[in-house]
């Protein structure tokens, strides 16, 4: 079937809500307006205001109040409108949600699914186009998924919340759109693991959420130049699936790094460094990055384009780590 | 072979001196070597008969490695700079065991401060790292498994780097060993024009430039110095002199600069293993331009307690020898702040690079005729670009701060230097 990332998002949560009267959505706007990016539109009229809950504008209350449900017994999805304002309830992330298990000496898990808006590209200026998943995945005790694809948006709310301790998903908000085929019966999927969306022999692009759907662009325009690029999406940014694109630079023995966060002390760091670590003598030149410019993101569009990873900045990273120079 | 420069690793014997059976004495020149930058004069450490000359005229052997022997006669006959084996059977007294290196052999021989190059240069030259080989790590791995030389493949990676492509690429066609330079692979760049050979004045240069651009944090200060009084003493001065004996504005520069270093210590001396070592005294280093192309800055010995008269004769003698390749190994070796003037070229200042492990270079630059006001009134004066790069590790801005003021005031009363 035809469908979009919204409303394979939209999906997941209806089919979580029938599969366990435990689950239930809470957050900003997601009853009676449908949800600020429209994914829960519908759901309050088909399952009433018990399970699909308004909350006052308290990020650091309503995520408080689900880890409070997770632990009570219940199967909490909260929803916060977008990742900036997220860092309201930080603390409630940080050091309850993320720390409870091991405070308890195991007693006490928080199993919560936290879903939130991340990224930039539709010209919401600084303050709404973060992306700060990679400050979430520097947390033990999360995990810390990012669905890139409709398969993933359809997937992987269910094994999240199966977890038993949280699990945080970034949907990029350039995503909600994004329209393609669905199988029927597509439901949940692995979290464990890297997904490679296109294989390739002359050098590995490592990235997930926003910029992969860029990465298979860039892919596709090198492929025209005779250079193989294989593309890994991460999925899951927490815990990382080392193994899959260390294999992969195993064989290509070059690799580039596509994050749209910043670059310093970024996610693409930390693969940049688990490359070097685990595959030092197979690497034929340094890992490159391609990283978000380390500003305040612009409003105006142009600005905003420059300052975000974009196919031709892929496709130049590549060639610079494939044909030396540079 | 003893180091003549904090920069070199290995010279050339161009000609000895002395002959199997000569006598000689404690600080006799007794050969004569080419250091890439200059033929330089080298002194025994030790008295006694020469032995054995071991390397002969035209070869080039590392730093440490023994040129002659002497047979001691003297009280504490020492050979020089710590040989990495016994040239000589040393007279060790029989021991059953397989002994006690370190006690038979002792440390190495103590030097006087002020030449921490040569003592740097004890170890064995094997240790360089400045011309490592760059290849990425795959390209090693494949070289190895290819059984492939990695120093003789092109780069054309990343910042020079052999790239596994290029040790494909060589194992797939290696160079056939041919004296014909006409079956080389065509290359895409063009042949430079002049091309530094390894071992040249140049080379040695850049690797000792290199070195200190890389290392040195470096600081520069600049002032301009009214040398109005200065120059006005120098031709009532020069009048009753005889032209071959006439005073030139660097003596009273240099004889300044020195005294100024004698006043402030933390910019005369050496950075060496992270800590800053004071010199006792002022060996001026005076950066001159070879003809032929290069650069050496041998040292006027303690110039600080010089006569103005004589630190010019010296400085002429310096110049000429240096000019004619006739340094002495002291000179190269034992300079411990230098000054550098491109007055000549007619640049007004010079921002210069501090020759480890110096902590401090000071410029000099074109004296020129400036509108300059004095106590509220404009006159044209003479006018002298002073600079000073200095190593931050060693001093800060105020030290080096100053130091140049120290120049400028002791050069307004020329006639107490």
């Amino acid at each position: 079937m035809t469908t979009t990332y919204r409303e394979a998002l939209r999906e997941a949560i209806r089919d979580a809500l029938r599969r366990d009267e435990r689950v239930f959505l809470m957050g900003e706007d997601v009853g009676a307006y449908g949800g600020c990016f429209g994914v829960s539109l519908g759901l309050l009229e088909e399952f009433g205001p018990d399970r699909i809950r308004d909350t006052p504008l308290s990020e650091s209350a309503f995520v408080g109040a689900g880890i409070g449900a997770a632990t009570a017994g219940l199967r909490p999805i909260v929803e916060i409108m977008t990742v900036n304002f997220s860092l309201l309830a930080l603390d409630q992330i940080l050091n309850n949600a993320a720390t409870l298990r091991h405070m308890s000496g195991g007693q006490v898990g928080v199993p919560l699914v936290i879903r939130m808006t991340t990224g930039a590209g539709r010209q919401l200026a600084a303050q709404h186009s973060h992306s700060l998943e990679g400050w979430f995945a520097h947390i033990p005790g999360l995990r810390i998924l990012a669905p890139a694809t409709l398969e993933d948006a359809r997937g992987m709310l269910w094994p999240a919340l199966l977890d038993p301790d949280p699990v945080l998903i970034f949907e990029h908000g350039s995503l909600y759109n994004l329209a393609g085929e669905l199988a029927d019966d597509a439901g949940p999927v692995d979290i464990d693991h890297a997904a490679i969306r296109r294989p390739g022999a002359d050098v590995t692009v490592v990235t997930y959420g926003g910029c992969l759907g860029k990465c298979l662009d860039a892919a596709e325009q090198l492929a025209a130049e005779d250079i193989s690029a294989e593309v890994i999406d991460l999925r899951t940014l927490r815990p990382l699936d080392d193994a899959t694109f260390v294999e992969s630079v195993r064989r290509t023995h070059r690799a580039v790094v596509v994050d749209e966060g910043w670059r310093s002390g970024s996610l693409s760091a930390e693969v940049s460094a688990r490359i070097t670590e685990q595959a030092f003598e197979e690497l034929d030149a340094p890992v490159e990055r391609v990283c978000s410019a380390e500003v305040p993101m612009p409003y105006a569009k142009h600005l905003e384009d420059a300052a975000l990873p974009q196919p031709d900045g892929i496709v130049a990273a590549v060639r610079k780590v494939v044909s030396g120079g540079g | 072979m003893p180091s003549l420069g904090a920069d070199m690793d290995e010279g050339t014997v161009i000609e000895w001196l002395v002959k199997p059976g000569d006598t000689v004495h404690k600080g006799d020149p007794v050969a004569v070597v080419d250091t890439d930058k200059a033929a330089i004069e080298v002194e025994t450490f030790a008295g006694g008969t020469i032995d054995q000359i071991l390397v002969p005229v035209g070869e080039r052997v590392q730093v440490g490695t023994p040129l002659a022997t002497i047979n001691g006669t003297g009280p504490t006959p020492q050979p020089a700079p710590a040989p990495q084996r016994p040239a000589t059977p040393a007279p060790v007294p029989a021991r059953p065991a397989q002994g006690l290196p370190s006690e038979i052999q002792g440390g190495p021989p103590e030097f006087p401060v002020g030449n921490p190059p040569a003592q740097r240069a004890a170890p064995p030259a094997t240790v360089t790292s400045v011309d490592r080989l760059k290849a990425s790590p795959y390209a090693r791995k494949l070289a190895h498994s290819l059984d492939v030389d990695l120093t003789a493949v092109p780069a054309t990676g990343q910042r020079g780097m052999v790239t596994a492509e290029d040790v494909r690429r060589f194992a797939a066609n290696p160079p056939r060993p041919s004296t014909q330079p006409s079956t080389k692979e065509p290359t895409t760049t063009p042949a430079p024009r002049h091309v530094v050979q390894q071992g040249s004045p140049r080379a040695a240069i850049a690797r000792l430039m290199t070195r200190s651009t890389q290392e040195i944090p470096h600081y520069y200060l600049s002032t301009t110095v009214d040398l109005g009084t200065a120059i006005a003493w120098l031709s009532r001065t020069n009048r009753e002199l005889p032209v071959a004996e006439r005073l030139v504005p660097a003596a009273l520069l240099l004889k300044a600069t020195a005294l100024a270093a004698q006043r402030h210590p933390e910019l005369n001396g050496y950075w060496t293993e992270d800590a800053f070592r004071p010199a006792d005294q002022v060996h001026l280093g005076v950066a001159i331009s070879l003809r032929g192309g290069g650069l050496v800055a041998p040292a006027l010995h303690d110039v600080a307690s010089l006569p103005v008269h004589d630190v010019m004769a010296r400085l002429r003698d310096l110049v000429e020898r240096a000019r004619a390749g006739r340094l002495r190994r002291a000179e190269m070796t034992e300079a411990t702040i230098t000054i550098t003037n491109l007055g000549d070229q007619g640049v007004e200042s010079v921002h210069g690079i501090i020759y480890p492990p110096q902590v401090a270079l000071v410029g000099a630059g074109r004296i020129v005729e400036r509108p300059w006001a004095v106590d509220g009134l404009l006159g044209v004066r003479p006018c002298l670009t002073l600079t000073l790069a200095a190593d931050h590790r060693a001093t800060d801005g105020f030290t080096g701060g100053r130091f140049l003021a120290t120049v400028d005031r002791l050069l307004q009363t020329p006639e107490e230097l």
